[in-house]
């Protein structure tokens, strides 16, 4: 006997938003998201497999419709997919030597808008926000107050701040406290 | 006379009488205009008289109009918690409802019961403390201490808590300026114009510096201040510049690291309720420009601390800035030209000059040839060697410097100046190196240890024109420096006018230290005199930073700003050696008072430190679970009933897994997804155990040790793939596992194709446990075959579990049957709650940590870092059926064939039975042989785990005891304050020691 049932997702920022003036703080919709892991020579098959030229410059990603992927070290990648191709399945057909783990749940994401998002960013992260420093597209796994993220600028006031699940409250009132009379 | 105060002159200064601010001070109504400090207001209403000093408690007054003030320190109080000890009168700015009360004075400002130490001051000298709280040795409970901790601090610190909060920023630029005044304006001006990203902060409401009082001064064609505004507004409509007022650069760290706190809401009467009351930057800078300007030394004579005695350029603020008199019949006494430019202002202003005293035998320069112009009497080679009255000066006391009849000149103020100090402070901390000129009497930035330049007045630039032009040329050659297309700027700045003014004093003026009692105040807030720093030398200090310490001078919240120069030049002149030779002390941040609020900044309640919640957390919060804190997680420790302790609940608990089932949070233990072609390889070298024959769809239990062989850490591994491995650690061992993997694979085995990847949060995990767990859990799974057969206890399989994809344990940590479920995190709480729904139907319950821990000590399972501390082999654990025996290498290897490792007499783990049957034992509790010996025993061991068992109806307990394996059946004593407690050496597992019953 198989209890057929579809289960509902528990998001963990489920609701929360927090809105001025000059900045607004909400959940990301959930995405795929892939921790892939690859040396330099497996490079061109895997972004063949991926339809996106995996960046292997620091701070840079690339992006292709709803697939992102966000150079993390000189064999990490984060691939964030936000449609409805299948990440692993697409990752499968590269032949190449690879490691990918599914990391959709673990990480949480959080969008950070408006005209004073990298200065409420920068309460608390120490990286150069400036666009000249950090342009559109460009991505760090940096630090948030006390916990780790990865950030993620993707329009000139626009910023997605990925982290673990479980630091995800911890996070999102940093930035709600951060964002107060901005 | 104007309702802003009957010394409020109409006509001058800049402040507007149509914004009148009302305020109070120590419960006295004042009045006084938007842009007065409360310095400013109450010398506008003629209360020169602020505070009470802190050691013998004198009379004092306002000394300068800036942060370096020592004296006018007031309390200024919002409510009750916010209530400012300590806010310096001469910055605070006033807003309405503003209240300020004096410290330091009991019952009264005016009448002051402490002040008879004032009289009893011989028995104060300097080394006081070190000479009187010596002996006898209790006196220092009751009589000592309780009088230092009084007398200690000033101001009162609020009784609750801050309300506020606090704001931090990380910023980056180019270039920093430090400091608004005529020289960091040109400088940010040039910079800016350069095309540079730049800061520019000055610890000041409004920019300007020295051009609020430097009313001569045009710069092109504007007056001073006039430009200053005009700039500032230049800058701040820049999208390169960031401009920040009220904002102090407190510390200078390493890699043009610089502190800056800036205060958002103190001058507001009613704050926004979401503006932060201070923020904290935090700025790196390619290039610092360092624009602090100098600070007027007053001059150290007898009794030159009343009320109504200030700094020249103070009055000269007070004046040209906020349109007020400091007196109406003001004294000069001076050794530098500058005073004779205030003496002149106030003339002009009507107010009566009686004398200016200047220390000089024969100064020249225009200044001086002004003031005789305007027929105020100048007395050269005079020195003012006293001063008259009580809690305002009245007179001053002149002399000849050659000798001859004292002179004594009603006065109501006194205004001085010594010359001026090149403010060094922030060039000191970025570790440069001071030189001193002779020529001027100063030290001045010498060797540069970081990327900065000092301009102007801290520069000792003092003609304002080089200032000007040696800024522009910082500004254009700091952008040059750290942008690469730097433009050629066209700031050119016309200047006219300003002061160009000489004359230096360091130390106390003639006959100011002679005598006994005589005070001639060298540092106003900490109350050292010339005298006691001349006795710290006779006493023996001979190094500047002994005479700092022994006198305490300079080491008050003001740091020394006005003190440290003349100290020295006393320390040095008792000494017979040269200033440069004594040596200057060392600065250090933060330059003025910084409160812990901007520095704590967000980190306070929940955002102190990360809570980590399960995905699961709110269903066991609904379940009436109390948690616990594993690192930063909050753990559920145990679910109580309505009318249950912690006791029952875990005994229920323990009792209803072994009879039914029980379900348990194990999303926290710590998970590693282990992936390539070596990983078994690579986990055969990591763990003691042997990896390379593990099945696919397999588990084996794995223990981790160093490279000196004992045990890092343990954890269940699942082989998913030939090339994929599921480890788990333990909770707190989790960061600490990966990054010992990481570290083994990127130094020891870099030649491995593995990777690793944290999926701790990829993963919800339930575990259930118990003789009905696999009929509980069976309805809900699809794709695995659960007969034991087919899924034997340590196997791994992949399915769905409620429709979401699964990876299923079949494993254990209480000796029941179990499974702990992984599904993807969210999904947690709904998988959740359908379990325990049909969990609940059938008899099972929830179980928190204390249950798991107890149910695994039945069993005899460790706990790394309990029932282990660093110290234990897996042999000494008695898990040497973990290591490998024909494994040629594994992390730790080495060590476990150390001589101490192998050797008898090893503390093991053992289980302890107590004779009596009833007496749970001490976790921590020390083990003895023979308990009749005398104290202190020889301890053989302690006891690691300890719990009732419920399930055996008696207390079990786990212990490390040397040689413990061999005493198995022989009788111990745990020895506790009372008694003895008698117990049996055992084997560790106290449970089914068959253990049939996880192969249900």
């Amino acid at each position: 006997m198989v209890e057929a049932t579809t289960l509902q997702r528990t998001l963990p920022l489920e609701g929360r938003v927090s809105s001025g003036p000059r900045v607004t703080i909400r959940p990301a919709p959930t995405a795929q998201r892939v921790s892939l892991r690859a040396s330099a020579d497996a490079v061109s098959a895997v972004s063949k497999g991926l339809g996106v030229d995996l960046p292997i410059t620091p701070k840079q990603s690339a992006r292709a419709g709803a697939r992102a992927v966000l150079w993390l070290g000189p064999d990490e990648w984060l691939v964030i997919e936000e449609g409805e191709r299948d990440l692993l399945a697409d990752l499968g057909r590269a032949k190449a030597l690879y490691s990918a783990v599914d990391v959709s749940h673990r990480n949480t994401a959080i969008v950070v808008s408006g005209p004073a998002a990298a200065d409420t960013l920068n309460a608390g992260c120490p990286q150069d926000l400036s666009l000249e420093a950090f342009p559109v597209g460009a991505c760090s796994r940096t630090v948030l107050g006390k916990i780790e993220i990865v950030l993620y600028r993707t329009a000139e006031d626009v910023f997605r701040v990925e982290c673990w699940r479980s630091f995800s409250q911890y996070a999102f009132a940093f930035l709600a406290e951060a964002a107060r009379a901005r | 006379m104007s309702s802003a105060g009957e010394h409020r002159i109409a006509g001058v200064g800049r402040l507007t009488p149509a914004n009148p601010v009302r305020f109070t001070f120590d419960g006295k109504a004042y009045s006084g205009l938007q842009g007065d400090t409360i310095a400013s207001a109450l010398i506008a209403s003629g209360v020169h008289l602020v505070g009470r000093s802190f050691k013998y408690h004198r009379p004092r007054g306002i000394l300068s109009d800036g942060p370096e003030e020592p004296n006018a320190l007031v309390g200024v109080r919002r409510d009750a918690a916010r209530a400012t000890p300590n806010v310096r009168a001469t910055v605070q700015e006033i807003y309405d409802g503003l209240n300020a009360v004096s410290q330091n004075r009991w019952p009264s400002l005016s009448f002051d019961v402490g002040a008879v130490n004032d009289i009893a001051s011989p028995l104060f000298s300097a080394g006081f403390y070190y000479k009187t709280f010596m002996w006898p040795k209790v006196a220092w409970e009751h009589v000592y201490e309780p009088f230092i901790r009084n007398a200690a601090g000033l101001g009162q610190a609020p009784t609750e808590p801050d309300p506020d909060h606090y704001a931090a920023q990380y910023a980056h630029c180019d270039v920093l300026v430090i400091g608004g005044g005529v020289a960091g304006l040109s400088a940010a001006l040039a910079a800016a114009e350069s095309g540079a990203r730049v800061i520019l902060c000055d610890e000041r409401a409004a920019f300007g510096g020295a051009l609020r009082f430097e009313a001569e001064a045009r710069l092109d064609g504007k007056p001073g201040y006039d430009w200053a505004q005009d700039a500032a507004a230049t800058l701040a409509a820049m999208d390169n510049v960031r401009i920040l007022s009220r904002t102090t650069a407190f510390g200078y760290y390493a890699q043009n690291f610089v502190g800056l706190a800036e205060r958002v809401t103190e001058h507001l009467a009613a704050p926004a309720a979401d503006a932060p009351r201070e923020r904290l930057w935090q700025v790196r800078a390619g290039r610092v420009i360092i624009a602090a300007g100098a600070i007027e030394r007053h001059m150290v004579f007898a009794n030159n601390d009343r009320p109504g005695i200030m700094l020249a350029s103070a009055a000269r603020t007070f004046l040209n800035h906020h349109g007020v008199a400091v007196g109406r019949k003001v004294g000069v006494y001076t050794a530098n030209d500058s005073a004779y430019a205030a003496a002149i202002d106030l003339k002009k202003a009507g107010i009566d000059i009686p004398a200016i005293v200047d220390v000089r035998d024969n100064p020249q320069g225009s200044a001086i040839d002004e003031a005789r112009a305007f027929g105020i009497r100048v007395l050269t080679g005079h020195a003012v060697t006293g001063t008259g009255g009580k809690l305002r000066v009245a007179s001053m006391i002149v002399e000849p410097n050659k000798g001859g009849a004292a002179e004594i000149i009603p006065v109501d103020a006194l205004i001085m100046s010594a010359g001026w100090t090149p403010s060094v402070h922030m060039f000191s901390q970025s570790r440069g190196k001071v030189a001193w000129d002779a020529a001027t009497e100063r030290f001045l930035p010498g060797t540069y240890a970081q990327d900065c330049v000092s301009i102007g007045a801290c520069n000792g630039t003092d003609r304002l024109e080089e200032s000007v032009s040696e800024a522009i040329a910082a500004g254009e050659s700091a952008a040059k420096a750290t942008r690469k297309r730097a433009k050629k700027s066209k700031v050119k700045i016309a200047v006219e006018g300003g002061g160009d003014w000489t004359g230096s004093m360091l130390g106390a003026g003639p006959n100011g230290a002679n005598g006994k009692v005589i005070k001639a105040f060298v540092d106003f807030q900490n109350d050292v005199t010339a005298k006691d720093i001349r006795l710290a030398v006779q006493e023996g200090m001979h190094s500047i930073e002994h005479v700092k310490r022994f006198t305490t001078n300079g080491m008050a919240t003001d740091q020394g700003k006005l003190s440290n120069l003349h100290g020295l030049a006393i320390a040095a002149e008792a000494l017979g050696r040269e200033i440069p030779k004594v040596g200057l002390t060392t600065f250090r941040a933060p330059y003025t008072p910084t409160t812990f609020g901007a520095i704590v900044g967000h980190a306070r309640g929940e955002l102190f430190d990360p809570a980590r919640h399960t995905p699961m957390h709110e269903s066991e919060v609904a379940a009436g679970a109390v948690f616990e804190d594993v690192g930063p997680w909050k753990r559920a420790w145990y679910y109580p009933r309505a009318g249950e302790d912690m006791h029952a609940a875990v005994n229920r608990e323990c009792r209803t897994v072994r009879e039914v089932a029980g379900m348990f949070d194990a999303t926290t233990l710590g998970k590693i997804e282990v992936v390539g072609p070596d990983a078994a390889e690579f986990l055969n070298l990591i763990y003691t155990n042997p990896f390379l024959k593990l099945g696919v769809g397999r588990l084996r239990y794995g223990i981790m040790c160093r490279e000196d062989g004992f045990i890092y850490d343990d954890g269940v591994v699942g082989r998913m793939a030939e090339d994929r491995f599921h480890v788990t650690t333990t909770t707190g061992g989790a960061p600490r596992v990966l990054q010992h993997m990481e570290d083994y694979l990127q130094t020891e085995f870099p030649h491995m194709k593995v990777w690793l990847t944290s999926t701790t949060e990829q993963w919800a995990v339930i575990a259930v446990q118990g003789p009905k767990a696999r009929e509980i859990i069976e309805p809900f799974v699809e794709g695995i075959d659960l007969s034991n057969e087919a899924f034997p206890h340590m196997s791994v399989r992949e399915g769905t579990f409620c429709g979401v994809p699964t990876r299923l344990f079949r494993m254990s940590f209480t000796g029941e049957t179990g499974f702990e479920i992984n599904v993807p995190a969210d999904y947690g709480r709904q998988v959740w709650e359908k379990v325990y729904e049909r969990g609940k139907s059938m008899g099972m319950c929830l179980y928190g940590t204390e249950t798991m821990h107890v149910l695994r000590a039945e069993k005899g399972y460790i706990i790394v870092g309990q029932d282990t501390d660093g110290t234990v082999t897996p042999y000494d654990a008695g898990l040497g059926w973990a290591v490998g025996k024909n494994k040629t290498d594994f992390v730790g290897i080495r060590g476990l064939k150390r001589p101490d490792l192998v050797a008898d007499g090893r503390r093991q783990l053992v289980g302890l039975k107590v004779k009596d049957g009833k007496t749970v034992l001490e976790e921590g509790a020390q083990i003895v042989a023979d308990p009749n010996q005398p104290v202190p025993m020889k301890m053989i061991g302690w006891v690691s785990s300890s719990y009732w068992s419920e399930n055996c109806g008696r207390p079990i307990a786990l212990a490390l005891v040397e040689g413990g394996f061999e005493r198995m059946g022989r009788t111990l004593y745990v020895p506790m304050p009372d008694r003895a407690i008698e117990v049996e050496v055992t084997g560790t597992v106290f449970f089914d020691e068959e253990g049939g019953r996880i192969n249900g």
